[in-house]
């Protein structure tokens, strides 16, 4: 073939250095968005200088699932759904350490979505990456939660005809203090969001729409992943503070993304610790993290 | 002269076109040849032109290709706006 | 190691099975709870959550018992000792993560409160029914230890030594209450922490680059452990894996890990069964029971023996791994065995396939809600010693 430039001098690829590089290749399919997370993930995680041994990663089941097993860092393969009550006993046992969710919509709005109110509910302090591609990939194609209507899945043949949740206005509605949509097409802005949300304390949340070109696009004619990343560039526009009730996901239509929610509530420690040291006073011995044997 | 340049693991690459559609610059194309599981990888066709602004390692979903600086980073130019001003 | 002295109430008390099983928890070095009320188990959370606050330790109540069940892994892998409880329908819940903590070998500590089923049940009544469930429950190979203490002095002693054991051999344990002993009020003695054995957590010290987070060490076949923040970047995962806990999902790889999921237990079954015997020797019928039912078969038994026949009594302390040897001993030297318990007919399973038809099996079954009367299970020992 025609020689591709390499150079000997060449620095290494920042995103190498957080990569189980003897997991390489990775399964993903070609055109597939979880890979362009992952290096913004890795991006923001240098620009925000966050503490790598201080970090872990928790995802469910799914195509996006598999993020915690090629990141080079304490990473935990859950069960279907349960990524965040996992996270939420990591958090609590473990209060320096900086706790990741990375996950798939179904996973984290089906069959997960009960612990995904609550922990926002309770503000426990977890950075929830939800890779939103608008169906469960990883079994095939079916219609999922954030499914919108009229496309089709392999569960709805004739096209889908039962509402999506809106995620951003339900993750507001349920006590999220940070709440970002991007696309895989806006890495720049999904990096910088996601560096802003490690700094962050509280349940904080961030969507990216991404492509799976193979079950979802295919199945409806949208084209490959280029197609789906040209179509994102085409349809989405930056509102920033939108009211999140507005940004629902349709088939075609309008892609709203931006910072939609930055607020400030104390979360699940802080309250905890301020109550019972009110309550208890000196008999309160806050637990400090790792206490066994 | 070039400012930047790209490093592209050719059999990491499964020619998704990201890097190539979203180079500012259109340094790249997807050349002809094969890699070893038959999928085209990038190569740059104006390696001039690259500023070494890593939005294609940003884009890579499969780790494959990154731009680096070969020179001081200097102010912005045209060629390397973000696509925040493109959305 | 000894008990770590701030969380150990030394002394005599008058408690409850819960509540000294909370006691049991904490002497074992617990400081971290989830759970989900129900009934008759909350009292333990209940006692743990007034607890935790003075002894350094997290209470969270969680939304439902899937995700109490996880979380208590969460918390593991974070670097503390933690435990769940429940009853039935939250145990049938907590199923999928019972799985996952033997597929994972995070060391967790069970507490069922069995009350009777199916379905809602009865709430507040006993039964002995979720035996079978607890060792079968969760889809796909594996092993666990089940514990059944027949009074709240056990409910105590039990929950130590089931943390004990989940660090020895990085496995879940349950503590299989049943509603009366959760329930019933007794004297407990909780020793010195000095006189508590307590195993600590297996942390590795082995080298960074190497070290392998699935790889077994030792007689208990059971690999070290690092945690989160250790800087050992370890990967857990439920899905089939090597020894460095990176998915592999071959048939080769697959055998190696579900074997030793399952060896490390079977191999050690005689040092982690536990029972307590009487008479045997000799004994032309033997009792077995566990739990509560040991308490009436206890009376059964003793009226027998007043009646002049030769029987003795075997009570499986450890339910899971089942004592096959015990059983494979006694059964050519007996006319029979009897069986009671609160359920109609799981543990007996056990027994007779251990039997191997060499002596008759007598079962006294019971649907639970109560307890046996003794005479229950005197009319079945008379019946087999004829
Ligand atoms: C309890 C349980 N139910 C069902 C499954 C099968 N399953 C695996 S992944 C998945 C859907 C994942 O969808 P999503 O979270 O959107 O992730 P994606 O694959 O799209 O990234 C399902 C239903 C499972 N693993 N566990
Ligand atoms: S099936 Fe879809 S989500 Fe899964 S790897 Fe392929 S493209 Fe990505
Ligand atoms: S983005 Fe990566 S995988 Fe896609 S064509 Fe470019 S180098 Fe290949
Ligand atoms: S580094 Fe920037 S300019 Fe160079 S090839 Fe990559 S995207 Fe184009």
């Amino acid at each position: 073939m025609s020689s591709p430039i390499v150079s000997i001098t060449a620095p290494a690829n920042p995103v190498e250095d957080f990569l189980r590089t003897d997991r390489m290749p990775h399964i993903w399919c070609p055109g597939c968005g979880i890979g362009t997370t992952v290096n913004c993930f890795t991006r923001a995680l240098l620009e925000s200088n966050t503490d790598l041994n201080k970090l872990s990663i928790v995802s469910g089941i799914g195509c996006t699932g598999r993020v915690a097993g090629y990141t080079n860092l304490d990473s935990f393969h859950t069960t279907h759904g349960r990524a965040i009550p996992f996270a939420t006993g990591l958090k609590l046992a473990s209060p320096d350490m900086t706790v990741v969710v990375y996950s798939g919509d179904g996973d984290l709005f089906a069959i997960g979505g009960n612990h995904l109110i609550h922990a926002a509910r309770r503000n426990i302090d977890l950075k929830v990456i939800c890779v939103n591609n608008l169906t469960y990939a990883m079994t095939g194609g079916q219609t999922g939660p954030a499914t919108p209507l009229d496309v089709i899945t392999a569960t709805a043949p004739y096209g889908t005809y039962d509402p999506a949740f809106n995620l951003p206005y339900l993750v507001e509605a349920a006590g999220a203090v940070f709440v970002a949509r991007w696309t895989t097409f806006h890495v720049k802005q999904l990096a910088r969001s996601m560096a802003e949300m490690f700094k962050k304390k509280g349940f904080c949340f961030i969507e990216v729409v991404s492509p799976c070109p193979t079950l979802y696009q295919r199945r409806n004619k949208m084209g490959d992943g280029l197609d789906t990343m040209k179509f994102y560039k085409e349809m989405s526009k930056t509102k920033h503070g939108a009211p999140t009730n507005e940004v629902g996901l349709t088939k075609s239509g309008e892609i709203i993304v931006g910072k939609f929610v930055d607020r400030e509530r104390p979360d699940f420690a802080t309250m905890m610790n301020a109550h019972l040291q009110h309550e208890l006073g000196d008999q309160y011995i806050q637990a400090e993290g790792p206490v066994c044997g | 002269m070039a400012r930047g340049s790209v490093s592209i693991v050719v059999e990491r690459c499964k020619a998704c076109g990201f890097c190539v559609e979203f180079c500012p610059s259109k340094v790249l194309a997807l050349s002809s040849a094969f890699n070893s599981k038959g999928y085209h990888p990038p190569h740059a066709v104006t390696p001039e032109k690259c500023s070494g602004c890593d939005l294609c390692g940003m884009y890579c979903p499969d780790f494959a290709i990154h731009g680096f600086r070969t020179d001081k980073p200097a102010a912005k130019s045209e060629t390397e706006k973000e696509p925040d001003d493109a959305c | 190691m000894h008990a770590d002295p701030v969380g150990v109430l030394t002394g005599a008390h008058f408690l409850d099975g819960d509540h000294a099983a909370c006691e049991g928890a904490i002497a074992a070095g617990a400081r971290f709870s989830a759970g989900y009320p129900i009934t008759p188990s909350t009292e333990v959370v209940e006692r743990f959550s007034h607890r935790a606050p003075k002894i350094g330790a997290t209470f969270i109540q969680m939304e439902d018992e899937l995700a109490a069940s996880i979380a208590i892994l969460g918390a593991v892998w974070g670097g503390v000792k933690a435990f769940t409880v429940t009853s039935g329908p939250g145990f049938s819940l907590m199923m999928e993560h019972i799985g996952y903590a033997a597929m994972t070998e995070t060391p967790c500590v069970f507490i069922d409160v069995q009350r009777g089923g199916p379905s809602t049940g009865l709430p507040t009544l006993p039964a002995q029914a979720d035996m079978m469930q607890v060792k079968w429950g969760s889809h796909g190979d594996y092993e666990i230890i089940a514990l059944c203490p027949n009074s709240p002095q056990e409910c105590f002693d039990l929950t130590i030594k089931a943390f004990n054991f989940s660090e020895q051999y990085r496995v879940p344990v349950f503590v299989m209450m049943d509603e009366v002993v959760g329930h019933m009020t007794e004297k407990v003695v909780i020793p010195r922490a000095e006189e508590i054995e307590v195993e600590p957590r297996r942390w590795t010290t082995q080298d960074k680059s190497s070290f392998q987070l699935f790889a077994p060490c030792g007689e208990e076949q059971t690999p070290e452990m690092a945690k989160a923040g250790d800087g050992y970047q370890v990967h857990v995962t439920g899905l089939t894996h090597d020894e460095r806990g990176y998915p592999n999902m071959t048939p080769a790889v697959q055998d190696r890990m579900v074997r030793r999921l399952v060896s490390k237990i079977r191999d050690n079954a005689e040092k982690i069964c536990l029972t307590e015997q009487h008479d045997i020797e000799g004994a032309d019928v033997v009792v077995v029971s566990y739990g509560i039912t040991s308490r009436v078969a206890q009376r059964a038994v003793e009226t027998a023996r007043a009646e002049g026949l030769k029987v003795g009594s075997l009570r499986l302390i450890t339910a899971w791994p089942f004592p096959e040897h015990i059983i494979r001993a006694i059964a050519p030297k007996v006319k029979g065995i009897v069986v009671a318990e609160l359920n109609l007919g799981q543990m007996v399973r056990e027994v007779e396939r251990c039997a191997g038809g060499q002596c008759r099996i007598a079962h006294v079954g019971h649907a639970g809600g109560t307890v046996h009367k003794p005479e229950q299970i005197l009319k079945a020992i008379q019946e087999v010693a004829r």
